[in-house]
C-alpha cells in the first residue's frame, strides 16, 4: 500500500510497525510517552502499545543509553529518542565507550540492537544546541552505524532496517524536513540499509549529500539546468559505512564532485569522502572534489543560520568551482 | 524475569500520573506538609516558623513591598515576553509564570558579591541580581547565544542543557573556598534536571569538598510532558541526605518562605557549613515554552487549584491585611508595570539582527588560522553578492 505521509509519519508508522511484530522493540526517552515527543514522531505509541513497551524516561542521556545497552544485553531492542542533537553528549560516553565497543570485547558473543534516534540539523530557527550535525563525531568510532534518510520512504523503511540491525545504529532524522511529505509504500522491498542512491541522473558534475540537504541538492540541479548544466545528485543515506562504490561509479560518469552537509567541513564527513574519492578516482576527476557546509564556528544564534547553512547560492558557487577548473 | 514482571511490581502511588487522574489531591496534601517550609498561607496569613523566622525578622513594610514589586515587575516582563513571541518578534519563550516567588524570594537572599548559576527560565533571579530584562531576550530572539558578561552582575549565562551549570557553580564555590572570601553561590534547576548524572556528580563533589554552594531545584512539577514522579520515587529534598548535606522543601509560592530559606543556605556556606539543598515547590502555571503544548500531557484543573495559591495574591492580601500598602502603591506599581511591557517591547524591536561576520567572531580568544581562511572566504562571497546588487 502506498500513501503520502510527511517524514515524522513515516517514522511513526515505522516504529509502529516494528513494535507489533516483535514484542523485543522497545521505545525509550524523554517525552516519548503521552506527549508524542517534542517532534510527536512517537506519537500514539504509548497509548496503543503501553508504558512498559513506550517508556517516559527520566531526563538522563548517560541513563537511556546505558540501559539500553542493559536491556539489549537481555535480549531487547530498544530505540532510544534522544531530543535534540546538542543533548546527546550527556550519552556520548555510553554510546562511545559502551556501546560502541561490547560486540568486539566479547569477540562477538554480545549484540547490541540498539538505536538511537537522533533530530538533527539546523534550519528551524531554535536556540542553541538544537541545530547541530554532530554526526561525525560519532562516525570516527568504530563499531557505531550511522544512517540518515532524507525523504519519507527512506525514514519508513531504514528505521525497518536500522531496528533488524544487530549492530547499534546511530539514526540522524533530518528535522526541518520532519513536515516534508513523500510517497511511502509499507511493501515495496527496500535496498539495503547502507547504499547510496543516484536520486537525479545527470552528466557534468555529482552532488552528494545526505539527511536535510538532499532535497537542497535537487533545487541546486534544477537551477543549474536551466543554465544548461546537468548535474547528478546522489543521496548517501547512510554515513558509517559509506557507500564509496556509488560514489566512484557516479564520478567516473561525471568526473566532478561537489560534498554537502550542514555539519562543519573542518573534519567532516566531506572531508573522508574527498580523500577516498581522490584515491579511487584520481585520474577521473577535472576538479578536486569541494566541499560545502558549515564554518568552523559554534553554530550561530538563529538569524544567522541562514547565512551558516549551505543554502542554494553557496552550493551553485561550489559547481561553478568545481566546472571551471 | 522480564523487565515487564519487574515493571508489573513497581509500588504504585495513588496519586500517580496516570491518565485521567486527577493529581489535586496531591498538590492539596503538600500544604498540611509538616516538612514544606511555609511563613505565609495562600490566604496571606503569617504563619509563625521556629526555625526559619530569624531569617527575615528585620523585614520592613517598605521591604515586604519591594518583594511584591519585583514579582509583579516580574510577572508583567514574562508577559510581555510570551506576547512577544506570539507575535512573532521572539523565536521562543520559557515563562516562569507561576515560579515568581520562589526567584524573588532566592534571588533577594543573595549578596552582590554572590554567584548565581541559573538555567533558563531565571527571569526573576535575573531581575534581582540587576541584569536589564533585555538582556535576556536576545537569545530567544535569535541574535545571540547568551548575550550578557556574566561577571558585571555575578549572574552566569542561561544553561539550556540540563543540569550542566550545577557543576559549574560546585566548581566556582570550590574556588570560592581556596580564596577564602566568604561569598556564596547559588545554582538554579529543575525537577527534572535532578535526574541527570551532573547534578548527582554536583552533589559529590561539593559535599566532598564543603564547597559553598546551594543548590536551589525549582520542584515546578512537571519537565516537559513528564511529572516529578518520572524523576523521582522520594521527595527532591531528601536526597541531600544520601550525600551529606542538608536538603529543605520550602513553599515555592511563599516568597518570604524562599527568601528565609535561601538565607539560611547561604548563611550555611558563608560560614564554611558546606551546600545545602533547596527545593522549591512549586508550578509551572503555563507551557514549557511556547512550543509546547500541555493539554495534552495534563489537565486544566491541576492549574486552577495551583492558582488559589498565586505567589503575588497571597503576599498582596498579606501587604492589605497588615496595612503595609495603600491604593496608591498598587496603581503606581501597575503604571510602572505598564511602562515595564512598554520599554520591553520596544527594545525587542529595535534589537538588530547581528551582523553577519558575528559568526567568526569570538571563536577562540587567541584566534585560529581556519577561522580566518573562512572568514576570509565568506567575506569575498559576500562581496560577488554586493557586485551584482550593485548593477
Ligand atoms: C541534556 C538535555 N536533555 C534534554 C533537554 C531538553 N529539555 C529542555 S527543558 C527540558 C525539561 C526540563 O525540566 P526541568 O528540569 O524540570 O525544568 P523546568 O523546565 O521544568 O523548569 C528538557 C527535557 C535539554 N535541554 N538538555
Amino acid at each position: 500500500m502506498a500513501e503520502k505521509m510527511a517524514l515524522a509519519k513515516a517514522i511513526n508508522e515505522s516504529l509502529r510497525r516494528a513494535l507489533e511484530a516483535d514484542p523485543k522493540v522497545l521505545i525509550m526517552g524523554e517525552d516519548v510517552g503521552k506527549l508524542g515527543g517534542v517532534f510527536r514522531v512517537t506519537d500514539g505509541l504509548q497509548k496503543d502499545f503501553g508504558e512498559s513497551r513506550v517508556i517516559d524516561t527520566p531526563l538522563a542521556e548517560s541513563g537511556i543509553v546505558g540501559t539500553a545497552i542493559g536491556l539489549a544485553l537481555r535480549g531487547y531492542r530498544p530505540v532510544v529518542e534522544i531530543q535534540f542533537d546538542g543533548f546527546v553528549f550527556p550519552a556520548y560516553d555510553q554510546i562511545v565507550t559502551q556501546l560502541a565497543k561490547m560486540h568486539a570485547r566479547s569477540l562477538g558473543k554480545v549484540k547490541l540492537p540498539v538505536v538511537v534516534r537522533i533530530p538533527y540539523g539546523g534550519g528551524i530557527g531554535a536556540v542553541e544546541h538544537h541545530s547541530e550535525s554532530p554526526e561525525a563525531l560519532f562516525a570516527h568510532v568504530a563499531g557505531l552505524k550511522i544512517v540518515s534518510p532524507s525523504n519519507a520512504s527512506d525514514a519508513y523503511w531504514m528505521m525497518q532496517q536500522a531496528i533488524q540491525s544487530d549492530d547499534p545504529v546511530i539514526f540522524f532524522e533530518p528535522k526541518r524536513r520532519y513536515w516534508d511529505k513523500g510517497e511511502v509504500s509499507t511493501e515495496a522491498i527496500p535496498g539495503p540499509l547502507h547504499k547510496a542512491q543516484v536520486t537525479r541522473e545527470g552528466t557534468d558534475l555529482t552532488l552528494a549529500a545526505y539527511g536535510p540537504v538532499v532535497k537542497l541538492c535537487h533545487e541546486v540541479a534544477e537551477a543549474a539546468a536551466e543554465e544548461g548544466k546537468s548535474l547528478e545528485v546522489l543521496d548517501l543515506r547512510s554515513v558509517s559505512p559509506l557507500d564509496f562504490d556509488s560514489i566512484q561509479a557516479s564520478v567516473e560518469k561525471t568526473r566532478r564532485l561537489v560534498v554537502v552537509h550542514e555539519a562543519p567541513v573542518f573534519f567532516g564527513s566531506g572531508a573522508e569522502i574527498a580523500a577516498r574519492i581522490t584515491e579511487r578516482c584520481f585520474y577521473h576527476l577535472e576538479a578536486p572534489v569541494l566541499r560545502v557546509g558549515g564554518y568552523h564556528a559554534p553554530y550561530p544564534p538563529a538569524r544567522l543560520e541562514e547565512e551558516y547553512l549551505p543554502g542554494l547560492d553557496r552550493v551553485l558557487d561550489a559547481v561553478d568551482r568545481s566546472l571551471a577548473y | 524475569m522480564t523487565v515487564e514482571s519487574t515493571a508489573a511490581r513497581k509500588p504504585r502511588r495513588s496519586a500517580g500520573g496516570k491518565a485521567g487522574t486527577k493529581r489535586t489531591t496531591r498538590n492539596t496534601a503538600q500544604d498540611t506538609d509538616p516538612e514544606l517550609v511555609q511563613l505565609l498561607t495562600p490566604e496571606g496569613e503569617r504563619v509563625k516558623n521556629a526555625e526559619y523566622d530569624q531569617y527575615v525578622a528585620g523585614i520592613t513594610p517598605e521591604e515586604l513591598r519591594g518583594l511584591y514589586r519585583d514579582m509583579v515587575l516580574t510577572r508583567r516582563f514574562d508577559a510581555e515576553a510570551t506576547s512577544l513571541q506570539r507575535q512573532g518578534e521572539l523565536g521562543l519563550w520559557a515563562s516562569l509564570l507561576g515560579q515568581e516567588a520562589a526567584q524573588i524570594g532566592s534571588g533577594r537572599a543573595t549578596r552582590e558579591d554572590d554567584y548565581v548559576f541559573p538555567t533558563y527560565r531565571e527571569h526573576g533571579v535575573a531581575w534581582c541580581r540587576g541584569v536589564d530584562p533585555t538582556n535576556l531576550l536576545g537569545m530567544f530572539r535569535g541574535v545571540n547565544n547568551g548575550g550578557w558578561d556574566p561577571n558585571s552582575n555575578n549572574f552566569q549565562l542561561y544553561t539550556i542543557v540540563i543540569g550542566s551549570q550545577t557543576l559549574h557553580a560546585t566548581g566556582y564555590a570550590m574556588g570560592v573556598a581556596k580564596d577564602g572570601a566568604d561569598s556564596a553561590v547559588i545554582a538554579y534547576f529543575g525537577d527534572g534536571a535532578s535526574s541527570q548524572g551532573d547534578v548527582a556528580e554536583s552533589f559529590t563533589f561539593s559535599a566532598v569538598y564543603n564547597a559553598p554552594v546551594v543548590f536551589f531545584c525549582q520542584n515546578n512539577q512537571w519537565a516537559i510532558s513528564e511529572p516529578t514522579e518520572k524523576q523521582t520515587r522520594v521527595p527532591l529534598y531528601q536526597r541531600a541526605r544520601g550525600y551529606g548535606f542538608p536538603g529543605v522543601r520550602v513553599d515555592g509560592n511563599d516568597v518570604l518562605a524562599c527568601l528565609a530559606v535561601t538565607k539560611w543556605a547561604l548563611e550555611r556556606a558563608r560560614s564554611g557549613e558546606g551546600p545545602t539543598l533547596v527545593e522549591a515547590y512549586t508550578y509551572r502555571m503555563g507551557a514549557h515554552t511556547t512550543s509546547d503544548d500541555p493539554t495534552r500531557y495534563r489537565h486544566d484543573d491541576e492549574r486552577a487549584a495551583w492558582e488559589a495559591k498565586d505567589p503575588i495574591l497571597r503576599l498582596r492580601r498579606y501587604l492589605e491585611a497588615a496595612n503595609h500598602a495603600d491604593e496608591g502603591f498598587f496603581a503606581e506599581l501597575e503604571a510602572e508595570s505598564e511602562a515595564l511591557g512598554r520599554r520591553v517591547r520596544e527594545a525587542v524591536r529595535a534589537m538588530p539582527d547581528p551582523d553577519r561576520f558575528a559568526i567568526f567572531e569570538n571563536v577562540y580568544a587567541d584566534g585560529h588560522a581556519l577561522v580566518d581562511e573562512e572568514r576570509a572566504q565568506f567575506a569575498a562571497y559576500q562581496a560577488s553578492f554586493a557586485d551584482v546588487e550593485g548593477v
